[in-house]
């Protein structure tokens, strides 16, 4: 196991960071015009009230991350996709502030005019994260000079923008679940229904996505297919010289992705609300991860040539750098949980509203 | 001026990044002084500064929301616009970003809802800690951010490799790296100016209170503290200013003869305290002290300083707006000290809240966007100053533009970002007005607002 491997394992479990707690402040934000009335759209807003500050920071320590420990994929992504990347900027811009300015003022209209920027800016941005998702797995045109040679419409193919409606129905999911841990009464009631209704959406979705991903790139479950299905490209010694063990465990998580998905309607039917969010939050994980273990060792795939394929070595800073970075960050991490565990003990319970509140 | 790549992406880079640094450091300032105001109500336990701790926190919770969505932007646009660039200093530059996500950003977040929200739901203690880590925070931030700003500026600790056909510089040493010549006296001349602007913005508020003489007595404290941290600030700044410039001579030395106009390499070089200078003729014009900027670079009026017509004119920056925005930054410097010194000595002898001095207090309403603008003049002067360069001496920034991009799409963006920024701007602006006015007795509750009974449904009614 090498450092290049370590800072792959560490952008992803930032990225599954993010994607669990971002996830339902999208979420909260897809749903948020579907509630009537003032008190409702507060509660809703104050229950990732101070919480959301802190989760979008996984995204953007993820991008530092990326940055230092493969620059080439920073570079390569963000200029490539240069349009789809501003528009996402400007969507969590719109969510950020959103959320602050919009109690600042009576008038129902300036109070409208920002539950459209927080929700459209939800919506937008989750849609993008998926797209985005969606091109890493059936590649870019990448050239020799690790440059993306593709327009912004080639980004907008199908495949992907199915993608994007998978991640925008699973954080709307998700969000619900976080909803109904954090709300009472009525405004529950409500919510409890969008979640039956937003869980087959998803489950729909999920399997149409699977199953086009397996026809389009069955490659996809190359490194964990006990030897049976060959990449384009070389796989990682890693993985050829320990198949059966990767590949067992790949399957035992997607035995977990299925029975989390499973357990949600169970859990929400039991009425126990914090074990529905554990495993929708469980399902986030072993999605992000399945695709990680898909992808490896590349970061980017380019459908030119597997050759210019960027992976985490031809992509990645220095041996020296990698090791400082990572004993940094495993001083850092440690802080970093304890703090989210703080806020998040802090918050516990249902929303109430007090003078402080947005 | 061509409307290429590389001009698009150096326009867009500085209206974000300017914008931006509107907002960083009235947080670094605002934080340290809710930390000093939070400190003295535990240990005097007097109401009044619990209403000052909890004013001054709303008006931190506004501008630190527009501060981290425009943050954000920055995070993403090195990658974006500056693609050539971040393969060639990734591994040196993304190493502080990576350091400032992890060290800073979590730790300003995660205590930032204590501090805005915790008030009821915490102890007093552990809302005073909570506020000390984002002040530590919003720093920690600052430093990371300079170190790798300041390595762009004085480059050490690297050496220059070709992987996989990309020209790049790799750390070699990366507390050498951190600790680069110019990182320490960057920093602190940042952080100093933070304190300055964050100061002068409750300068500024508690000034208006006063001469609309609502909220006397808050305003007066208010006021006094933050006098104190302007002034102290203001007086240390020329001593880091000066210790920045002798390293700046050492390392840039073009951007230092740009600052002051010097053409010629000379001994008894002068330092001017206004003037213009025109590169194409190399005269530079107006009021200058003979031999002042040997004496403080060298700390001898027969020092050499080396001129512009050292380095080949494709190296130069733009001179007189060089030359322009730092000698208006230091201008303001000493206005700061000037006006807060004054104060201060009124404020001693118990005459400062006078009728008599009430113009002066008029004039600190106003006076809050001078720091602001000199905080932008400062780092427009590094920034140029550093031109052609991207990476001084290193990597030109014609050279650092993305490949991928064209400037349609830039030229697209930026209108987006014009568009966004003004609107925030004036929203900015207006939630801080309604906040003002509101004055430090105003408490929002609960059932303001709610006109009809159907807007409140039994969503939180207890069961």
């Amino acid at each position: 196991m090498d450092y290049n491997i370590v800072w792959y394992i560490l952008v992803g479990v930032l990225l599954i960071g993010y994607a669990i707690l971002d996830g339902f402040d999208l979420g909260v934000g897809i749903l948020h015009l579907r509630s009537k009335g003032d008190y409702n759209r507060r509660i809703m807003m104050n229950a990732i009230g101070p919480v959301w500050d802190g989760n979008e920071v996984w995204l953007i320590t993820a991008g530092g991350a990326l940055f230092a420990a493969f620059p080439n994929v920073y570079a390569t992504a963000f200029s490539g996709f240069y349009l789809p990347f501003m528009l996402l900027l400007i969507a969590l811009i719109f969510r950020a502030v959103s959320i602050e300015f919009r109690s600042k003022e009576e008038n129902p209209r300036w109070r409208n005019f920002w539950d459209w920027g927080f929700s459209l800016g939800s919506i937008v941005a989750a849609l993008l994260f998926g797209i985005a998702i969606g091109n890493v797995v059936i590649g870019f045109p990448i050239g020799s000079d690790m440059e993306y040679q593709g327009n912004f419409f080639d980004l907008l193919n199908p495949y992907s923008l199915m993608a994007g409606f998978f991640s925008l129905s699973m954080f709307a999911l998700h969000g619900g679940i976080y909803l109904n841990m954090k709300t009472e009464g009525d405004l529950q009631k409500q919510i409890q229904g969008w979640i039956k209704v937003n869980y087959w959406i998803f489950v729909v979705f999920y399997l149409v996505f699977s199953g086009f991903t397996l026809y389009l790139k069955p490659e996809m479950i190359a490194n964990f297919s006990f030897g049976q299905i060959e990449l384009p490209g070389n796989k990682h010694e890693l993985v050829e010289n320990h198949q059966t063990l990767i590949s067992v465990f790949a399957w035992t998580i997607v035995l977990l992705n299925i029975l989390a998905i499973m357990n949600i309607p169970r859990m929400m039917a039991k009425g126990r609300e914090g074990w529905a969010f554990i495993s929708s939050g469980s399902m986030i994980a072993a999605i992000v991860m399945l695709f990680a273990l898909g992808i490896f060792p590349n970061l980017m795939v380019s459908n030119l040539d597997p050759a210019f394929n960027l992976d985490i070595y031809n992509a990645a800073s220095s041996g020296y750098t990698l090791k400082t970075m990572a004993i940094l960050a495993a001083f850092g991490l440690p802080f970093v949980a304890s703090y989210t565990i703080i806020i998040y003990w802090t918050y516990r319970g249902k929303v109430k509203l007090d003078e402080s509140s947005y | 001026m061509t409307w290429d790549v590389e001009t698009l992406s150096r326009i867009q880079f500085a209206f974000t990044i300017m914008f931006h640094y509107i907002f960083p450091p009235f947080s670094i300032g605002l934080g340290l002084l809710l930390v000093i105001y939070e400190s003295l109500y535990l240990i005097t336990k007097k109401k009044i500064y619990e209403k000052i701790t909890r004013f001054w926190i709303k008006i931190f919770a506004a501008n630190f929301s527009v501060g981290v969505a425009s943050g954000i932007v920055m995070e993403f646009e090195f990658g974006t616009n500056w693609s050539t660039y971040s393969r060639f200093v990734g591994d040196i530059f993304g190493s502080p970003l990576a350091a400032e996500g992890i060290f800073a950003f979590f730790l300003e977040s995660g205590f930032l809802a204590i501090l805005l929200f915790g008030w009821n739901r915490v102890k007093p203690g552990m809302h005073l800690f909570a506020t000390i880590m984002v002040a530590l925070g919003s720093m920690l931030s600052g430093f990371w951010i300079v170190v790798a700003n300041s390595w762009q500026q004085t480059p050490v600790a690297y050496e220059i490799v070709v992987d996989y056909g990309i020209r790049r510089a790799v750390i070699t040493d990366f507390w050498e790296m951190v600790f680069n010549p110019s990182a320490m006296v960057r920093f602190t001349h940042v952080i100093l100016g933070a304190w300055i602007q964050g100061a002068f913005l409750v300068l500024s508020v508690s000034a208006y209170y006063l001469i609309k003489n609502k909220y006397v007595e808050f305003a007066k404290k208010s006021f006094a503290i933050a006098l104190g941290l302007a002034a102290i600030a203001s007086l240390a700044q020329p001593f880091v200013g000066h210790e920045h410039a002798k390293i700046v001579n050492e390392w840039q030395p073009a951007k230092l003869a740009a600052f002051e106009g010097l053409y010629e390499t000379q001994s008894n070089a002068p330092l001017y305290l206004i003037g213009w200078t025109d590169p194409e003729t190399r005269e530079t014009s107006g009021i200058a002290i003979p031999g002042m900027l040997s004496f403080l670079i060298h700390g001898d009026f027969e020092g050499e300083v080396k001129g512009l017509e050292e380095f080949p004119e494709e190296d130069w920056p733009a001179v007189n707006g060089v030359f322009q925005s730092y000698h208006l930054m230091v201008a303001l410097g000493m206005l700061f000290i000037a006006a807060t010194l004054l104060s201060l000595f009124l404020l001693w002898k118990k005459k400062l809240f006078t009728p008599s001095w009430s113009w002066l207090i008029k004039l600190y309403i106003p006076a809050v966007a001078l720091p602001v603008l000199a905080n932008q003049l400062g780092w427009v002067s590094a920034e140029r100053g550093r031109q052609p360069w991207i990476v001084q001496g290193l990597l030109r920034t014609s050279e650092g533009v993305s490949k991928s991009i064209s400037a349609p799409e830039v030229m697209i963006s930026l209108i987006l970002f014009v568009l966004v920024y003004i609107l925030l701007f004036f929203v900015w602006l207006y939630v801080l007005d309604r906040e003002i006015k509101h004055g430090p007795d105003h408490v929002a509750t609960v059932e303001a607002g709610y006109k009809k009974k159907s807007e409140r449904m039994d969503a939180l009614k207890p069961h």
